[in-house]
């Protein structure tokens, strides 16, 4: 096989988002259960690139190698090519090419638009290694446009009120913030001091999200009928005394499961999703034309089922994962 | 149903009480007849569709969905009616749903035969949040944190009508309770409806002060009882019908079968619910597991069987005595006991006592060696008024019991206090351990919860979800009613009413309790 189930590409002895430090590694995207610092080299988009840099340090891997999407690269007889995954930004695929095998791994994906990361591309193959996060049919996510409405309508019928918005710091967040202001949202967003560097290199990178502050040194009457971006575990925490009578909103796909919202705290849960939801499962195994697929991260025993169901060759892979911070939080 | 829908999110979300009755209130402001009525008998419980079951909306999912990825989903939601809600895969088609009336009506007049498909119909019409209220309403079993007393504190707030107003028509009203809203409204007068045959809200006591209190009231002019440690309770024995209610109301004849079976005569009895064999009161634990199900069970009624020891007469046959001094009422409940026999009502002994020392002597003996809470005096002039009128009724505690234990875990509260770790589990000494007795809220000023929550974070041992554990090394001055065995509690103790005192940062946590210490309390219960 040209990728084991260690997503180990055994032809160049590279892997794909190893967990533990490896020789040679391609990183899908900056999310920490994907991308580790310790590598010895490193082959990502340029943006992943920078991301990983911003977080963990310019010094995080050995050394780096950009890789544009859709641009071939030729090691020995195996052929590497990134597709945009439109997880978050430089988010992407990796289809691996080796006597006219293709193997696409999708890393973490979704097929909405989001002006926060490159628009995905379907890429066909023999062998789709699909993430699950999603990976049950109670997941149908809503239009996202629609979950902007319903917070921006909260805050107009509460304006006494600050509207904690949990987020996960790369990606969502900015993503809730475009959002806001395709909406029509103008107002300064205050953010958490975690989301401060990462929204500054999204906004060097070309995604403009208007007027951000640090929600530092503001009166507690200011912040009455604003938003307010933090992580999920500052929302609940001691961070969010500053606010007057909070009104705990959370963005995630598991939102859309009331039991969890109560248990979490959340009053205003907002089914944003970063992941695609079951029917875009569905619809990318289908126009991949794979007709091999392995099944990581998530629900995957529901999504092999229905695979073999639809008469193709399913596997879970069960693999070994570092939660990101926030763990399902996160998605 | 659009509103109806809105209206569930928000109560199922917000664990604050004045949210949910802002929520409450503004629907039946803002919903127009007979909707709200539907609206209101839903959140109360009042309605129940003969054909819509739980199993009827599984069965009409599994025709559209496979049932292996049913059960999957199922496992991960944990809830059946979200689940259906959640995972519906068909959506769109015309218009919106047909209004909260509409609907029920639908319920009750579909066939069966032809349910399945009106269901599925109205699922794919619905919206995502409309779908899990539809199956909400559909199935039953709102649990969104809204009692019936909420819902009547909320049409209070809506009318300006007291609630205790509200709550004397209510078990004569039928749904959609146009009647009650009309009055409500002030479009007509209070519904009329028989007196003698529906709750009358109680009349409740204050507690005594010591040193005030005693000095001036006049031993002569009150009546002694003990504080029975059961739950009060409402007989109404009506024209062919008995039924049972809570001090808010709450219809629960159906979990005590054996009293309203076998009550005798017509009258309207005020008393406390107790268990136990031949009119000896058990603990209020054994009263708990009856009041815990809805329905008796067979070992339930042999094993705990219930008795109503009785202390006031609001009707006498179908006469209101109300407005009669407590002791005439007295003398008629002692009369009708006499022509009216009984084998599940027993009455309240009237306890002699020579003045108020003789009583507080009566008090701790009777908490001492029979568990007694404490006693009730009662002024023998006192009409029957129900809320808490000043002057008449007194509760007149025992003095509670105080163990000084030490902090095991912590766990974060609700709404305001969602950031601050304010619920809390602590233990007594058993052998080199320590071990659970009980678990209690804050009740403290805000500073000290801000020094005790922040005592908590930095003395952390380990955390399991939202709990932590801290180190075994502050003491709590923890009081409470008594203490009981429970199989339940690791230490083999639960104690009943406990809450925190004080905060003894100065005590040493060695000096704290012994699980031997414990064992007083629970001999004296």
């Amino acid at each position: 096989m040209l990728l084991d189930r260690n997503l180990h590409i055994r032809a160049i002895d590279t892997f794909i988002d190893p967990s533990v430090p490896r020789e040679r590694a391609i990183i899908t995207h900056g999310h920490a259960d994907h991308a580790r610092s310790g590598h010895g080299a490193v082959l990502a988009t340029p943006d992943t690139i920078a991301i990983m840099q911003t977080r963990y340090g310019v010094d995080c891997a050995g050394r780096f190698q950009a890789l544009d999407f859709g641009v071939p690269l030729l090691i020995d007889d195996v052929s590497i090519t990134l597709y945009p995954a439109g997880h978050i930004l430089g988010s992407a695929q990796v289809l691996v090419e080796h006597k006219g095998q293709r193997v696409v791994v999708t890393g973490d994906y979704k097929r909405l638009a989001d002006r926060t990361a490159q628009p995905y591309e379907l890429v066909r193959c023999d062998l789709l290694v699909t993430e699950a996060t999603f990976g049950l049919p109670v997941f149908q996510h809503p239009l996202p446009q629609t979950e902007i409405a319903r917070l921006l309508k909260s805050v107009r019928d509460n304006p006494e009120r600050s509207h904690l918005v949990g987020c996960y710091a790369l990606g969502k967040a900015q993503r809730v913030i475009a959002l806001l202001r395709d909406a029509g949202w103008d107002a300064p967003i205050y953010l958490h001091g975690a989301m401060l560097k990462l929204c500054g290199l999204y906004e060097e990178l070309g995604v403009t999200l208007g007027d951000l502050r640090p929600a530092l040194d503001v009166p507690r009457a200011d912040f009455a009928g604003q938003i307010v971006i933090a992580p999920p575990s500052a929302i609940r925490d001691r961070w969010s005394r500053r606010f007057p009578d909070p009104m705990v909103c959370q963005a995630s796909g598991w939102m859309s499961v009331k039991q969890r919202a109560r248990q979490a705290l959340v009053e205003l849960p907002l089914v944003i999703s970063d992941h695609c939801d079951w029917g875009e499962l569905q619809q990318t195994v289908h126009e991949t034309e794979a007709a091999t697929v392995w099944v990581t991260h998530g629900r995957e025993d529901a999504l092999v089922y229905w695979c073999r169901q639809q008469g193709l060759e399913a596997q879970p892979l069960h693999l070994q994962r570092f939660e990101d911070d926030g763990g399902e939080e996160a998605a | 149903m659009k509103r109806f829908a809105q209206l569930l999110e928000v109560l199922a979300l917000t664990s604050s009480r004045t949210r949910k009755l802002a929520a409450l209130t503004q629907y039946f402001r803002d919903t127009p007849d007979p909707d709200r009525g539907y609206g209101l008998a839903v959140l109360t419980g009042a309605l129940n569709f003969a054909n819509v079951k739980p199993a009827l909306l599984k069965e009409t999912v599994l025709a559209e969905v496979d049932a292996t990825l049913f059960a999957m989903s199922y496992d991960y939601v944990g809830d059946l009616g979200e689940t259906i809600a959640l995972i519906w895969p068909h959506h769109g088609g015309t218009g919106e749903l047909p209004s909260l009336t509409e609907l029920i009506d639908l319920f009750n007049t579909t066939s069966k035969r032809d349910l399945p498909k009106l269901i599925g119909g109205l699922l794919t019409r619905a919206e995502i949040n409309e779908r899990w209220a539809l199956v909400k309403l559909a199935t039953g079993g709102l649990r969104v944190g809204v009692s019936a007393r909420l819902a009547k504190t909320a049409l209070a707030e809506m009318s300006g009508v007291e609630l205790q107003a509200i709550e004397e028509v209510w078990h004569g009203l039928k749904v959609p309770y146009g009647a009650l809203f009309d009055w409500l409204d002030g479009k007509t007068g209070r519904p009329d409806i028989d007196q003698s045959a529906r709750f009358h809200p109680l009349m409740l006591s204050n507690p005594i002060d010591e040193e005030r209190d005693l000095a001036r009231l006049v031993p002569e002019d009150f009546a002694a009882e003990w504080k029975w440690d059961g739950i009060r309770v409402q007989l109404v024995m009506g024209a062919g019908t008995v039924s049972l209610f809570s001090r808010t109301g709450d219809d629960i004849a159906n979990a005590f079968p054996d009293i309203v079976d076998n009550a005798q005569g017509r009258a309207v009895l005020d008393g406390e619910l107790l268990v136990g064999q031949d009119f000896d009161p058990g603990s209020f634990n054994d009263l708990q597991q009856r009041l815990n199900k809805k329905v008796a069970s067979a070992r339930h009624l042999r094993e705990s069987p219930a008795f109503i020891r009785v202390y006031d007469l609001l009707f006498d046959g179908d006469v209101d005595v109300r407005a009669l001094p407590w002791s005439e009422r007295r003398a008629r409940l002692e009369a009708w006991f006499a022509a009216n026999p009984q084998t599940r009502l027993d009455l309240s002994e009237v306890l002699p006592f020579a003045d108020w020392d003789d009583l507080a002597r009566q008090r701790r003996q009777g908490a001492d060696e029979h568990g007694h809470e404490g006693v009730m005096i009662k002024l023998r002039q006192a009409p029957y008024v129900p809320g808490r009128p000043k002057g008449y009724w007194y509760k007149w505690k025992r003095d509670p019991n105080v163990v000084d234990a030490v902090l095991m875990y912590a766990q974060r509260g609700h709404g305001r206090r969602s950031s601050f770790y304010s619920d809390y589990t602590f233990g007594v000494w058993k052998g080199n351990e320590i071990v659970p007795i009980g678990k209690a809220y804050f009740g403290f000023t805000d500073e000290e919860l801000k020094l005790l929550d922040k005592w908590i974070r930095t003395h952390t041992i380990g955390s399991f979800g939202p709990v932590r554990e801290v180190k075994k090394e502050l003491v709590f001055e923890v009081a409470f009613d008594s203490a009981q065995e429970s199989a339940r509690h690791k230490s083999g103790v639960a104690l009943r009413f406990p809450r925190i005192s004080r905060i003894r940062w100065d005590k040493p946590a060695a000096e704290a309790a012994t699980l031997a210490d414990m064992a007083v309390f629970v001999a004296a219960t």
